[in-house]
């Protein structure tokens, strides 16, 4: 019999409320528990990065280690080149990368018929979704050896060969989410630019791209994301000579590869380098975000 | 005369900001397609069923993949079934019981977004220090599954987020206003409603875990032997290729390396095909 | 006998006072219909009597809605007056399962696992809602491939089957048809021998059709309550005039 079935037969009062549901509570509890393992996570990861960091920081130095020009364990820890490494790596792989992306995005969103735009969307699906040691493999197969016999010089492990490989991996992000960007922009904004006598393709670059501005700002803040985190693919095809490199023809490491060549051997304070290593890549990456929130607030002011 | 000069500019302008973004769309495409084909093209001849069931030694003739095989899945299916009901239940908080807006719920989605901003390196770093030394669970299955929940959670919370608000209100009113519990209503009206969504969520991770490596070896190892329970060393199939890389001599070398990069690209391929079918019996229903 | 009774009910959605000091009865076993214009507050009032106004955030109640004698805002168990006061909603929204599953939604979620009472359930609550015999054979089919009108009844089946006293109906036609709305209110005339129903409507057509009572609100009070035919023929108050003969609304 059904609690409601029970009450009626027992009269026409209803029950009073429980004090407490205990199953309720519980699940509540529970949910909000497992709500908190991500708050837990990061405060952890947070945590341990900078307690481990630290010891490097104090040993050498905050400016040394940052700017030191020499990695040569145990002895100096300075990053500075992984540094120079990183941001020439991502900043090329952005020159290269993000233009194609933002196009194809607009071809996607305004000029492709549709069943060409069936076939080039999945397959920008699947070129997000394909392993980054594959990328790294088909770097070191085709484009390390194509440098060698491009610029004719003995090793075609080289930034340039980073900057292709991370130029190819950042287009998925900086295509969806410029695609999704644009097609959220309300029809108004072209019939309007349209109906004053613009071109369509005038209308594209001065009137869509610039309203979808925070969204395709988004995509770009990913895809620099993408590359500055970027590992295994970077180690397979930049050289990762810990040195100041000359030009984009010259191996470099980054700071990911840094912490990935020698994270299973290290002890000590080189242990802590490459954690302080991580920091800097963390600092990277709050600052990307900031930068990211002041642009798109500037925006919407 | 002028503005007839200007006019002509903005045709010439205009055909050839057209031919921009035709020249950048076939320029995504070509790239796509000479990656996939060059690695297909070199690498499904020497995919055979002894490849795939075979075992592996460094040094000698046995080139076979299983063990990188039973890695991966022991590794997608633990990480799965850590961070799955942790980020599912999380969304479910975040939909059905906190208040929108409250300063729980801003917390919350701050550090799932901060984890989401993490680059993977970093959680190889944590990983390789926190479960494999201070747990002591050595380098493992479990730690590196362990290392990839915590990857992987944001993914799931706001994939299953999205699926949850989805569902109509008019379900949970419906629900309540028939006098069935709360948790009730989610486990039999809400959750069912939101699962195609639930799935992509589960399915996009598989990916994730199948594709990272770095923070990978740094927990999991690289033995390449199967492992026999979670406490063991194992290799998955990108740490298998990564290691494959770094000794390219002989064309037996080079076969193993295309044709283990060949299984992660049809792998990739039958996931995205899988979202695809959900998506589309989704939109059908 | 009254079955509900309003006294001195207000309500706020944050600083909005949306009912304001409603007394109003509502007897048993016949149909009372709650009319005015959007906005009016008459909705709202509805959706006190069952408490789901406890799913938005930020309202405040004060004052007793009384049913049976139990003052529903102090210490009765929610789950237990929602199954007594069932609730048809504006728009039809069975739930995304079988027909069946639907109707037995309400006894499962109470643990009645029998298979037996639940086939008798549903079909008895089917045959009351005047749909059994277009879907006996499609039992297992989904709920949301039937037409609109057969969604609503289904949703009426639904509410039915948990037994209650009081049918709640917010504006249960004005998603449908003129012949599925017609459907609905036959089978209103069959219901009300059973059940005691309040319904929202926009329609006064409808609420003359239907109802035995009236009530008329206007800006979160309630003008005018009494017999259907007295508010529409000879209402008190200048504003029930004005809306029953269609000047405002």
């Amino acid at each position: 019999m059904s609690t409601a079935s029970k009450a009626r037969a027992q009269g026409l009062q209803l029950a009073p409320a429980k004090k407490h549901d205990w199953k309720e509570l519980f699940f509540h509890l529970l949910f909000l528990a497992s709500a908190m393992i991500g708050v837990v996570s990061v405060a952890t990861i947070g945590w341990f990065v900078f307690q481990e960091g630290l010891p490097a920081f104090k040993e050498a130095g905050v400016l040394n280690l940052v700017f030191g020009r020499e990695w040569l364990p145990p002895a100096l820890y300075g990053i500075f080149p992984m540094i120079v490494s990183t941001l020439i790596s991502t900043t090329g792989a952005v020159i290269i990368g993000v233009p194609i992306a933002i196009l194809t995005a607009v071809f996607l969103a305004e000029l492709a018929p549709k069943w060409l735009a069936d076939i080039v969307r999945p397959a920008v699906e699947l070129l997000a979704g394909i392993p980054s040691v594959v990328y790294g493999f088909f770097g070191l197969v085709i484009i390390v050896p194509a440098i060698e016999v491009i610029f004719n010089i003995p090793a075609g492990n080289t930034i340039l060969a980073g900057i292709i490989v991370l130029a190819i991996m950042i287009l998925p992000t900086v295509i969806t989410i410029s695609e999704t960007s644009l097609r959220a922009l309300p029809p108004v904004y072209k019939e309007s630019a349209l109906a004053l006598g613009a071109s369509h393709i005038y209308s594209i670059f001065k009137v869509l791209i610039p309203a979808a501005r925070s969204g395709i700002f988004t995509g770009v803040a990913l895809g620099v994301a993408r590359a500055i985190g970027e590992t295994m693919a970077i180690i397979m095809v930049m050289g990762n000579a810990p040195a100041m490199p000359g030009s984009i023809l010259e191996p470099a490491r980054t700071l990911t590869a840094n912490i990935a060549m020698e994270m299973s051997y290290a002890t000590g304070i080189h242990s802590s380098a490459l954690y302080s290593t991580g920091i800097v890549l963390l600092v990277f990456i709050v600052l990307l975000n900031a930068s990211l929130l002041y642009l798109n607030r500037k925006r919407s002011d | 005369m002028l503005q007839d000069k200007r006019m002509f500019n903005r045709g010439v302008q205009d055909k050839l900001l057209f031919a921009a973004i035709w020249a950048a769309a076939a320029i995504t495409i070509l790239f796509l397609l000479w990656v996939v084909w060059h690695i297909l093209s070199n690498g499904l001849a020497y995919v055979s069923w002894e490849f795939i069931t075979g075992s592996y030694t460094r040094i000698g003739e046995a080139s076979g993949i299983w063990a990188m095989i039973v890695s991966t899945v022991y590794m997608v299916g633990l990480s799965l079934s850590i961070a799955a009901p942790i980020g599912i239940m999380t969304a479910i908080y975040l939909t059905e019981y906190a208040a929108p807006g409250s300063k729980v719920v801003k917390t919350i989605r701050f550090c799932t977004e901060s984890l989401a901003g993490i680059p993977s390196i970093v959680y190889g770093l944590f990983g390789m220090t926190f479960f494999v030394t201070t747990l002591g669970l050595g380098f493992s299955i479990l730690s590196g599954s362990l290392t990839l929940a915590m990857l992987i959670l944001p993914v799931i919370i706001r994939t299953t987020e999205e699926a949850l608000l989805a569902v109509p209100m008019s379900y949970r009113e419906g629900g309540y206003a028939l006098g069935s519990s709360k948790i009730y209503t989610i486990w039999r009206l809400i959750l069912p409603s939101a699962l195609p969504g639930i799935v992509t969520a589960v399915i996009l991770s598989t990916g994730r875990v199948i594709g990272e490596s770095a923070p990978v070896f740094l927990t999991a190892g690289m033995v390449t032997q199967i492992p026999e329970s979670v406490l063991d060393s194992g290799r998955t199939l990108t740490v298998h290729l990564y290691k494959l890389t770094q000794e390219l001599f002989t064309q037996h070398e080079w076969d193993q390396a295309y044709a283990t990069a060949t299984v992660l690209i049809v792998l990739v391929l039958l996931l995205n095909m899988t979202t695809k079918f959900i998506a589309t019996r989704l939109s059908k229903s | 006998m009254n079955k509900l009774e309003v006294n001195n009910l207000n309500l706020f959605y944050g600083d909005n006072h949306a009912l304001k000091n409603i007394s109003m009865a509502i007897p048993s076993r016949q149909v009372t219909a709650l009319i005015g214009p959007s906005g009016c507050g008459k909705s709202t009032l509805l959706r006190t009597l069952n408490r789901m106004n406890d799913l938005v955030a930020g309202v405040k109640i004060d004052g007793d809605v009384m049913f049976e004698g139990n003052n529903i805002y102090k210490d009765v168990d929610v789950k237990q007056l929602r199954m007594r006061v069932g609730m048809v909603f504006q728009k039809p929204n069975p739930f995304p399962m079988s027909i069946f599953e639907n109707v037995a939604f309400g006894l499962k979620a109470q643990g009645v696992r029998d298979k037996r009472v639940l086939n008798e359930a549903v079909e008895e609550s089917l045959r009351s809602a005047a749909l059994w015999d277009e879907v006996k054979d499609r039992l297992d089919s989904p709920g949301q491939g039937l037409s609109g009108g057969q969604q609503q009844r289904l949703c009426i089946a639904r509410a039915i089957a948990m037994k209650p006293e009081v049918i709640l109906m917010d504006e249960p036609t004005s998603a449908l048809d003129p012949i599925a709305t017609h459907k609905i209110e036959e089978l209103m005339d069959e219901l009300r021998k059973k059940f005691t129903i309040v319904i929202v409507t926009h329609s006064m057509n409808q609420a003359k059709r239907i109802s035995d009572k009236t009530a008329f609100f206007w800006m979160g009070e309630l003008v005018e309550h009494g017999e259907t035919s007295q508010i529409f023929n000879h209402p008190l108050d200048k504003r029930t005039q004005g809306y029953v003969s269609g000047e405002f609304g």
